[in-house]
């Protein structure tokens, strides 16, 4: 075992595992502060945060150190190398760099978004010093509006770390950013006429350690301390994407993507980043609503859950075979699961349905090359298909002998009359059914419209049951690689509305409440497909629904490749 | 058990005796006639000690802590950057601050980046502590001397932004609420002309001549 020593403490390394010393550190829980290198994109060593002393363990026990810091980032570790993270060589170094840094830094932190999340913050505190010798005024440069139409640039703030110019050249491949002029007059440009807007341009304003780079559509809304996390998965297709929901007072202000190296790496799109608005549409349902002879009325929970049930149960005593649930790829399979185990303990002989998951163009792989085609090893790929949990619902629907058939199919059988109970969910937030489509519910007895947005449904529905985004519940997404992932309860609903999960729960008539990992090892004991949910609590990172092997070749197409000491751009 | 007790050790306590009463004191007289004295001498004093309030203002002490102001800057701007450091500050959570952008193409406002949109204080749930004052990096907001604060509704004593700077303009020219700077922009704080001179936060390794003050000609630049 190769084993590395950061500040005398030993770290074991695994024979194949190419780390820098900043990894290596990370392993040993020693922070090494780093501004220019990120995991996943290639090492410049050019901001000299991380400058430590390295030395080698020769087998007689002796220590060779290097006479000079080196930077962290640039450095692989092997078998025997010793880092020095603190030593009174390595702190005049760091508190050097951070002066050096802060020479032209505005100080202008109670204006800036960044502030409480701000790298030169942070490592100021921690390692820098308190004064600044600058006797002269400060290099301020004009702040650029128009970087892209979701991005703006603080000119002033960078710190010329170019993580944002490395990722659009390596990540996305669209290389709009670059650095234009030198020395004192470095500044992050874009090509004149050529802004930054590609579909994953947002992700530069995260790999900014520093306010620089900022968001249009964050801007000055809130401050940072005083957002919530909850992590999430963004559903706005099948990749999944490791996502943190932060909110303040209910009121969701911005998606940060986590690392997930099972899932999408580090980044996530334009699309999920900004596609979370319909959360807060004033199209919410907010109340239970129930067709009575004065026509659709708000009722409680507590009064239309019992009439759903006998209606329910009126329906499949009458004709089982013409009662139908129909799942959407939007529920969680909790959901999936409560509400086919319902409706099977209601009759055997009751149909189970799910509409497919929309499809929008192809799925779009970066990095582009120049002529836009995408590289044949893709680092991020956004899917074609819209709806984050389609893998996982079909799972539960295939146990208990759904089937998969279009909206448009389920709607003839509707008006043939072969269907004459439904239950519809949806959650799909760009609108499932048209206003011709609807018509033909006309026809069925017994409509149920488990959604969270208005559609032209709702006049036809017996039922209207509020659900809830993907951000207001707790449950598990399965992404298109079979990654199972659980997403949280970042804000409380809007009104009388209930997270899908309790609604199923209390319909099926069960006690206590709902609690995704108790429903998740009761599903793993009942479906084999989804045996791997036993643990319950699926952690941050999620599980492979079946073994590494069987998905390794679907999941090496998505992690990063490791990025090693090195290469230079 | 009593020594486990104690935070004070038995050697350092030392032990006193009542003094003995004499033959006078014993009797209670002097204490009674010098009681009485003290009486006879506020019963025959004619001089008032009550504040004849609302005709008479109190001298209030110039800490004295009462209603906010927002404070403008030479152009007359709001000098609040909206960095809602004070709604951090605030025990009482009465201060609720939207921010925008400033308009950029404004000649008046191009070297500001973020202002305030709306500026609401809740002067009634306000505990008038002065953390806010304390926590505004260009001295916007600043409590004022005014006490006898009076309304009809809830609604009215939520003081916007036009009624803040309003404040304003009605205390400045009391001497108990100068303008204490012009300045509203940030940076070395305030207006100062020279450097406290104050130690770094940092400890400062023997002869580090970074530590030594800076001259006082830095900060005019600015």
């Amino acid at each position: 075992m190769p084993t590395v020593y950061v500040n005398d403490q030993p770290v074991e390394l695994k024979p194949d595992e190419r780390l820098n010393c900043i990894q290596a550190a990370q392993k040993a829980g020693v922070e090494i502060p780093h501004y220019c290198w990120h995991p996943s994109l290639s090492v410049v060593a050019s901001c000299r945060m991380c400058l430590v002393e390295v030395g080698d363990k020769k087998p007689d026990g002796t220590v060779a150190m290097v006479p000079k810091v080196v930077p962290g980032c640039q450095t692989p570790v092997k078998d025997g190398t010793v880092i020095v993270t603190n030593s009174p060589k390595v702190q005049a170094a760091q508190r050097g760099t951070l002066e050096y840094l802060l020479l032209n830094h505005p100080l202008d932190c109670p204006v800036c978004d960044q502030a409480g999340e701000c790298g030169l913050q942070d490592f100021s505190f921690k390692y820098g010093r308190a004064y600044s010798r600058l006797a002269e005024p400060k290099n301020q440069k004009k702040d650029k509006p128009y970087i892209g139409d979701q991005i703006t640039l603080f000119t002033d703030r960078c710190i010329m770390c170019t993580r944002c110019v490395r990722f659009t050249r390596e990540i996305s491949g669209t290389a709009e950013l670059q650095v234009v002029s030198r020395g004192s007059g470095e500044e992050i440009d874009i090509f004149p006429g050529k802004p930054c807007n590609n579909k994953l341009a947002g992700n530069v304003v995260d790999l900014c350690p520093v306010g620089a780079l900022c968001s249009k559509d964050f801007l000055y809304e809130q401050r940072v301390w005083w957002l919530k996390g909850k992590n999430s998965v963004c559903a706005g297709c099948s990749t999944g994407c490791s996502i943190r929901v932060d909110q303040n007072k209910d009121v969701v202000y911005r998606l940060k993507p986590r690392s997930n190296p099972l899932a999408q790496g580090e980044f996530m799109c334009d699309e999920g980043r900004f596609g979370w608005k319909y959360i807060h549409s004033e199209h919410r349902l907010k109340f239970p609503m129930q067709k009575l002879p004065a026509g659709i009325t708000p009722v409680s929970w507590p009064q239309i859950l019992p009439a759903l049930r006998q209606a329910l149960t009126e329906a499949a005593k009458r004709a089982p075979e013409k009662l139908a649930v129909v799942l959407t790829p939007f529920m969680t399979v909790e959901e999936a699961y409560l509400l086919c185990k319902y409706l099977k303990s209601l009759s055997p002989a009751a149909r189970l349905l799910m509409t497919p998951a929309p499809v929008v163009g192809a799925d779009d792989s970066y990095p582009k090359d120049l002529r836009g085609q995408a590289a044949p090893q893709p680092k991020f790929t956004i899917r074609a298909e819209k709806a984050p949990n389609r893998a996982g619902v079909e799972l539960v629907l295939h146990h208990f002998g759904g089937t998969v058939e279009s909206l448009d199919s389920i709607l003839a059988q509707v008006s043939q009359g072969t269907l004459e109970a439904v239950y519809l969910t949806a959650g799909s937030p760009e609108g499932w059914i048209t206003d011709e489509q609807a018509k033909s519910l006309a026809k069925a007895k017994l409509v149920i419209v488990q959604d969270l947005l208005d559609s032209p449904a709702l006049p036809w529905a017996t039922f209207v049951l509020p659900g809830t985004s993907w951000a207001e519940r707790d449950g598990t997404f399965v992404n298109h690689a079979g990654l199972a992932q659980a997403i949280h309860r970042g804000l409380r609903s809007p009104g009388d509305a209930w997270p899908d999960g309790r609604i199923c729960f209390e319909l099926a008539g069960r006690t206590g409440i709902f609690h995704a990992p108790t429903i998740r090892q009761e599903i793993a004991g009942e479906i084999p497909a989804l045996a791997a949910l036993i643990v319950g609590d699926l952690g941050d990172e999620g599980i492979f629904l079946k073994s590494a092997g069987e998905t390794a070749s679907a999941a090496d197409s998505e992690t990063q490749v490791p990025v090693t000491g090195g290469s230079r751009s | 058990m009593a020594e486990e007790l104690t935070p004070i050790s038995n050697d350092d306590v030392v032990w006193m005796e009542e003094p003995e009463m004499g033959f006078w004191e014993s009797t209670f007289l002097p204490a009674i006639f010098s009681g009485l004295k003290n009486s006879l001498r506020h019963v025959t004093d004619f001089k008032p000690v009550t504040q004849q309030y609302p005709e008479e203002k109190p001298d209030l002490p110039l800490n004295y802590r009462g209603v906010h102001r927002l404070n403008r800057d030479d152009k007359g701007r709001v000098k609040c950057v909206a960095c809602m450091m004070c709604s951090t500050a605030c025990p009482a959570r009465c201060i609720d601050i939207v921010a925008e952008e400033a308009p950029k193409d404004d000649p008046l406002w191009a070297d500001r980046d973020k202002r305030p949109k709306s500026f609401v204080i809740d002067e009634l749930k306000c505990i008038y502590c002065g953390m806010c004052e304390e926590a505004c990096p260009v001295d916007s907001i600043e409590l004022t001397h005014i006490y006898d604060l009076t309304g009809l509704t809830r609604q009215e004593m939520k003081f916007n932004k036009e009624k803040l700077l309003e404040v304003f303009d009605q205390t400045k020219d009391n001497p108990r609420d100068p303008i204490r700077t012009h300045r509203g922009i940030l940076g070395p704080a305030s207006d100062f002309t020279s450097l406290p001179q104050v130690g770094p936060a940092t400890q400062i390794p023997q002869g580090d001549k970074a530590s030594e003050p800076v001259s006082t000609d830095v900060i005019k630049q600015g």
